[in-house]
């Protein structure tokens, strides 16, 4: 029997949060003698390089090459999903948690009569339960799906991918139940951050807080970020005063991010913040307030003035890169 | 135009997160319970707000509790919203809740479905979508503008690194987030007009009680260690441990 997954792509690029769902699909078929198939929906620029994604452990590619399908749309890509699992006879399907995978999966998981885990973090354990974090990453809770079609979403940044040498047979693949007058939302615009990374795929993310007085001293905030390839984030107030966009806002009631490393700089570390970002690997916090709370959640830290600070730790990491 | 709004009731933002001995139920004592902060603060506002565009609209309020989620349509509705539902079951994952909604909606016949990005205790992120798909209903999620000019609803959503604007007719599902309305204090007139606006009690339908997905136990996460402190100046030790110690950069 086969594990499906959902391989999200970006004009072609397999998102990374989706090479892990991938990845995810092939431990879990390991220990099941499953196939794992990623389903590539929209048309890509080099159909051939799909079979990389044989490296993230998929056997095969279903690739729904349908220029009808290439914008999002949870209603229309659930139908060809559910087309897609009940030919296989397929018993489990595997989403990123990250934007469209959170669509796609309830969706689906209603469509198809299954059961819906969203935002896993571990491999089914051996009586079954799967882990997930709650109550915003303050706790962990491990959870049962009873139902026999189940449909899991991974929080992205949990697994590490391997990678194998091997290809994966792409097949092209159609539907016959679901077609294009079935869209009912048209997408008007389509506007990306070019050439930033985005949060929720980074690994290092640079915030910045209340600390940095007001939104003209972001500068050496970007700064850092760029040194490092870092994504920028900042916390609630800031993007409530509008000094920075609010997609950037992370917390309990922001983005959930977890990241490799986490700086926070300037930033108290306020029970809500800290629950959208202790899921990191790392943190460092740069604050001036020894008693701040944040130094608790962190692995390293220098009690100092940001505006000091930050400065001289961007010369750091360009003499380290040999940037200078 | 008909409006529905989701609420779900969630604990307090600095609520202590503990649990029973046998770590298998969340410790509710002491804890303050609050309207789950992506439900008030964007989908009920912008609802609010279109009612106040389009004075004609309808709009209701519907939770899937017990008893102890009326104080929190209360609260609600003193935001806005004409009436609100409880359905009386206690929901233990997100398909008993999408389930039971779906059913009303399809008794009471609405246009346009508001929820929340997700809650805060269970980050399921997963009953709008759910019920859009059990009403065949088209679904946009993470929702950060939305417009109706009447005919067309016009809907920015978040996407990784980026942001989409899509058109849509109702029906329509949409969970909001951020940027889509301000949170909104209730003011006296609002609070003592919740009073007496109807709050009714329905059944859940038998397929909500099946048991789809359930919680064995909870534990907190570990603890870290305790922090290195690097002196100020000192920012390349700093590197040098990020490199050598934690292997991130
Ligand atoms: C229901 C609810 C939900 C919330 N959700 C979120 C959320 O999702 N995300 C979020 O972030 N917040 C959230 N909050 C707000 C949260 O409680 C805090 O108010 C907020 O996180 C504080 O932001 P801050 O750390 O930037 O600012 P402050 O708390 O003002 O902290 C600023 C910090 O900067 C330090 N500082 C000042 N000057 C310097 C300097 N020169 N150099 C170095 N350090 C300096 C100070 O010592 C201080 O620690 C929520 C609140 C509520 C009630």
């Amino acid at each position: 029997m086969a594990i499906v997954v959902f391989a999200d792509h970006h004009q072609g690029e397999i998102k990374k949060a989706a090479l892990e769902a991938i990845f995810y699909a092939s431990e879990w078929a390991t220990t099941q003698q499953q196939e794992v198939i990623a389903v590539v929906i929209g048309e890509v620029p080099h159909p051939s390089s799909l079979e990389n994604l044989g490296q993230y452990g998929a056997h095969r590619v279903y690739y729904v090459n349908s220029s009808w399908l290439n914008d999002f749309d949870a209603r229309l890509y659930s139908l060809v999903f559910r087309e897609i699992l009940e030919q296989l006879q397929a018993q489990i399907c595997v989403l990123p948690h990250d934007f469209n995978g959170r669509a796609l999966a309830p969706y689906l998981a209603a469509q198809w009569q299954a059961g819906l885990l969203t935002g896993v973090c571990s491999l089914p354990e051996s009586d079954g339960s799967f882990q997930k974090q709650v109550f915003s990453g303050k706790a962990l809770a491990w959870m049962h799906v009873h139902t026999a079609r189940k449909v899991i979403t991974l929080l992205p940044n949990t697994f590490s991918v391997k990678q194998q040498d091997r290809k994966a047979t792409v097949e092209n693949w159609q539907p016959s139940q679901v077609k294009a007058d079935q869209r009912k939302i048209r997408v008007k615009e389509l506007r990306t951050t070019q050439g930033r990374v985005p949060l929720s795929e980074a690994s290092i993310i640079v915030s910045g807080g209340r600390g940095l007085k007001g939104p003209e001293n972001w500068g050496m905030i970007e700064e850092l970020a760029k040194v490092l390839g870092a994504a920028t984030a900042c916390s609630r107030p800031v993007a409530d005063a509008g000094w920075r966009p609010h997609h950037e806002h992370v917390g309990q009631t922001g983005l959930t991010v977890r990241p490799n490393l986490y700086i926070a700089i300037g930033i108290s570390g306020a029970i809500q913040h800290l629950a959208g970002v202790n899921g990191s690997k790392y943190i460092v916090v740069i604050n001036k307030d020894p008693e701040a709370p944040f130094f608790q959640a962190a692995d390293y830290g220098i009690v100092g003035d940001a505006f000091e600070v930050v400065p001289r730790l961007i010369e750091a990491v360009k003499k380290f890169k040999g940037l200078s | 135009m008909k409006v529905l709004v989701c609420i779900s009731k969630t604990a307090d933002t600095t609520a202590k997160i503990s649990f029973t001995a046998d770590q298998k139920s969340f410790n509710e004592s002491g804890v303050q319970f609050i309207i789950n902060p992506y439900d008030e603060w964007y989908a009920l506002v912008r609802a609010v707000e279109l009612k106040e565009q389009y004075p004609d609209t309808e709009l209701h309020l519907i939770s899937v509790g017990g008893p102890d989620v009326e104080p929190i349509l209360r609260k609600a509705l003193a935001i806005g919203g004409d009436m609100a539902f409880r359905v009386d079951l206690q929901p233990i994952s997100i398909e008993p809740v999408a389930i039971s909604i779906a059913e009303h909606v399809r008794q009471q016949g609405y246009d346009l479905i508001f929820t929340g990005k997700e809650t805060i205790d269970y980050n399921g992120s997963g009953v709008g979508g759910y019920l859009a798909g059990l009403l065949d209903w088209p679904f946009i999620s993470l929702a950060t503008s939305f417009t109706w000019d009447g005919q067309i609803a016009t809907v920015e959503r978040e996407i990784d690194g980026g942001r989409e604007i899509a058109e849509a007719m109702l029906p329509l599902v949409v969970s909001c987030q951020k940027g889509i309305a301000e949170q909104r204090i209730p003011n006296m007139r609002g609070i003592m007009a919740a009073r007496t606006k109807p709050l009714q009690v329905i059944a859940a339908p038998e397929k909500a009680k099946e048991n789809f997905v359930s919680i064995d136990h909870f534990a907190l996460p570990q603890k870290k260690s305790g922090v290195h402190l690097i002196e100020p100046g000192n920012e390349e030790e700093l590197v040098r441990l990020l490199h050598e110690e934690a292997r991130v950069i």
